[in-house]
């Protein structure tokens, strides 16, 4: 099997553009956002940022210009409040920031139509609600068996997509548990994939659990091993979300010097996730999961 | 309120306690964070052992140990019965018609129960852009008892929502801190049902955005007892996250 294992560096380099439709997936688990330090670092530009509730890290990449325009369903810091760069660019008059907004649903409905290479997803959704008049592209179809009025999305096909697991092989047989979001989706629409990992394992480990993998190899176009690359999110069984972080981030992100000054020191000011966690001292003590190891299962016949 | 030292409960938990009740035992409920999830722990303590807690974020049958700070909190995965995808979440339980009630919240609920968490002002250039749908609108439109838990304010609740994100069509009840409001049968308009101990129905009404209809007559409260405040300040939220 090929072996797809490379840096950060290199791999965002190599396989994020410009101009590119980016998803990086992980709902509240397994955000990546190590793969989003790296693009910021290499100064990309004009992309359009996809996922379905943009999070800490795009707030970061709207905020350091990353961004032309942002694909979403919930844009807002989970349980704190407000994403203060996201506002900024579509409170300022005009906004700086294009938004094409859909719910969960529908997010979740483009995406399963890019990975079934269909054009559109039908859905039973958005009666009575002015979602589609704010997005045009959410239009209305006949059933052609029952004449029910349905809501239709279109695809989502990103040029890139990057997923964060707890584990991949080194051709990028990536197994992930606890929750799983869209992530199997998201890898499937993209025209690229990128697996963020925890840990590289060999491919027996993988054999011993087929039913694990979420994403094959066949699907993967890079394996780039990062521990801790989703803090401030978090990765079952490796360690806790950081809700102190996502409350901090509130006052962070409130002032434009004070942002700045974050990634200035967090992302700018480090080449890596290992530079990155040494800027973070205490925080793999503070984080790092309690074991609850299942027993397995019996695969034989 | 007055409040006797036997009695004494605040109304975060006079909210909580009135929302635990609309569960049903069996009920599968479709939560959010907050004081709604503390009300779904009441309500498996209490009365609904046999209710199923459903997550967006793809856990079901979930017995989260600490309140999640996150609607995609690890501990929601932990224990739970099932772990799924998004997909499957939104396509095989919610719009099949899987979940009976759905909890939600909002920036502004008008008089028809819509909610608007999208934006204040206009969409195009808004005064406050808010963080939109996630999976409001669909629970909204699916489940079978939409239930509203907010505080009675003006700005909170106008007679008509800058924007509908989510309609009120399934909305049963929105508890509020100073009384209850269902729809009226006929007309869909939300209209006071009950009020509680000591607060009037002017008071109601300075703080809503438009004419109040009332139920006549209204219906009695029944306050919290004390085995479900001691097991909320006890058991199920010990750090009074959510009851202060």
């Amino acid at each position: 099997m090929k072996d797809k294992r490379a840096t950060m560096k290199e791999t965002v380099a190599s396989l994020v553009k410009d101009g590119d439709t980016v998803v990086i997936e992980g709902f509240t688990h397994l955000i990546c956002f190590a793969a989003g330090h790296e693009i910021i670092r290499q100064g990309r530009k004009g992309l359009t940022l996809a996922r379905l509730t943009p999070d800490l890290i795009y707030d970061q990449m709207i905020a350091a210009g990353c961004a032309k325009k942002l694909v979403f369903s919930w844009a807002g810091n989970p349980g704190i409040g407000s994403l203060h760069a996201f506002r900024r660019a579509v409170e300022s008059k005009p906004p700086t920031l294009e938004l094409e907004e859909y719910s969960h649903f529908g997010m979740v409905a483009r995406l399963c139509a890019g990975s079934a290479n269909l054009p559109f997803w039908p859905l039973r959704n958005y009666g009575g609600t002015d979602i589609p008049k704010a997005n045009k592209l959410i239009k209305q179809v006949d059933c052609p068996f029952t004449g029910e009025k349905l809501a239709a999305v279109p695809a989502l096909r990103p040029d890139v997509t990057i997923v964060h697991a707890q584990r991949a092989d080194q051709s990028g047989n990536t197994q992930i548990w606890g929750l799983m979001g869209v992530q199997k989706e998201a890898a499937f629409a993209s025209k690229k994939v990128i697996v963020v990992v925890e840990e590289i394992v060999e491919e027996s480990v993988i054999r011993s659990d087929p039913n694990r993998t979420l994403i094959p190899g066949l699907q993967v176009d890079a394996v780039v091993c990062e521990p801790w690359g989703a803090h401030p999110s978090y990765a079952q069984g490796y360690y806790d979300r950081d809700n102190d972080f996502y409350a901090a981030w509130d006052k962070i992100a409130r002032d434009e010097a004070s942002l700045k000054k974050y990634l200035d020191e967090f992302v700018f000011g480090v080449r890596d996730r290992a530079g990155y966690m040494k800027r973070n001292p205490g925080l793999a003590e503070r984080l790092k999961a309690k074991d609850l190891v299942c027993a397995g299962v019996n695969y034989g016949y | 309120m007055p409040q006797t030292a036997e009695t004494a409960f605040t109304l975060n938990e006079l909210m909580c306690v009135l929302a635990a009740r609309e569960i049903k035992d069996g009920d599968v409920v479709f939560v959010g964070i907050g004081l709604p999830n503390l009300a779904c722990n009441l309500a498996r303590a209490t009365h609904a052992p046999n209710m199923t807690l459903i997550y967006e974020s793809g856990a079901v049958g979930a017995i989260p140990e600490r309140v999640p700070p996150s609607i995609g909190d690890p501990a929601l995965v932990t224990g739970s019965l099932m772990v799924c995808s998004m997909q499957d979440i939104f396509q095989c339980f919610l719009q099949n018609g899987k979940i009976q009630v759905g909890f939600l919240g909002g920036a502004q609920v008008d008089k028809f129960g819509n909610i608007n968490t999208t934006v204040v002002g206009p969409y195009e250039n808004p005064k406050v852009r808010l963080p939109g749908s996630g999976g409001a609108s669909e629970i909204a439109l699916h489940a079978a008892r939409v239930l509203i838990v907010t505080k009675l304010d003006r700005r909170a609740f106008p007679e008509k929502v800058d924007f509908i994100t989510s309609t009120g069509k399934r909305v049963k009840k929105v508890i509020t801190n100073m009384g209850i409001m269902e729809p009226d049968a006929k007309t869909g308009e939300l209209v006071l049902t009950a009020l509680y101990p000591g607060v009037t129905k002017e008071q109601a009404q300075e703080n809503l955005g438009w004419k109040l209809t009332s139920r006549d007559p209204l219906g009695a409260v029944d306050l919290p007892h004390d085995d479900e405040i001691k097991l909320l300040r006890e058991k199920l939220d010990p750090k009074r996250l959510h009851i202060k």
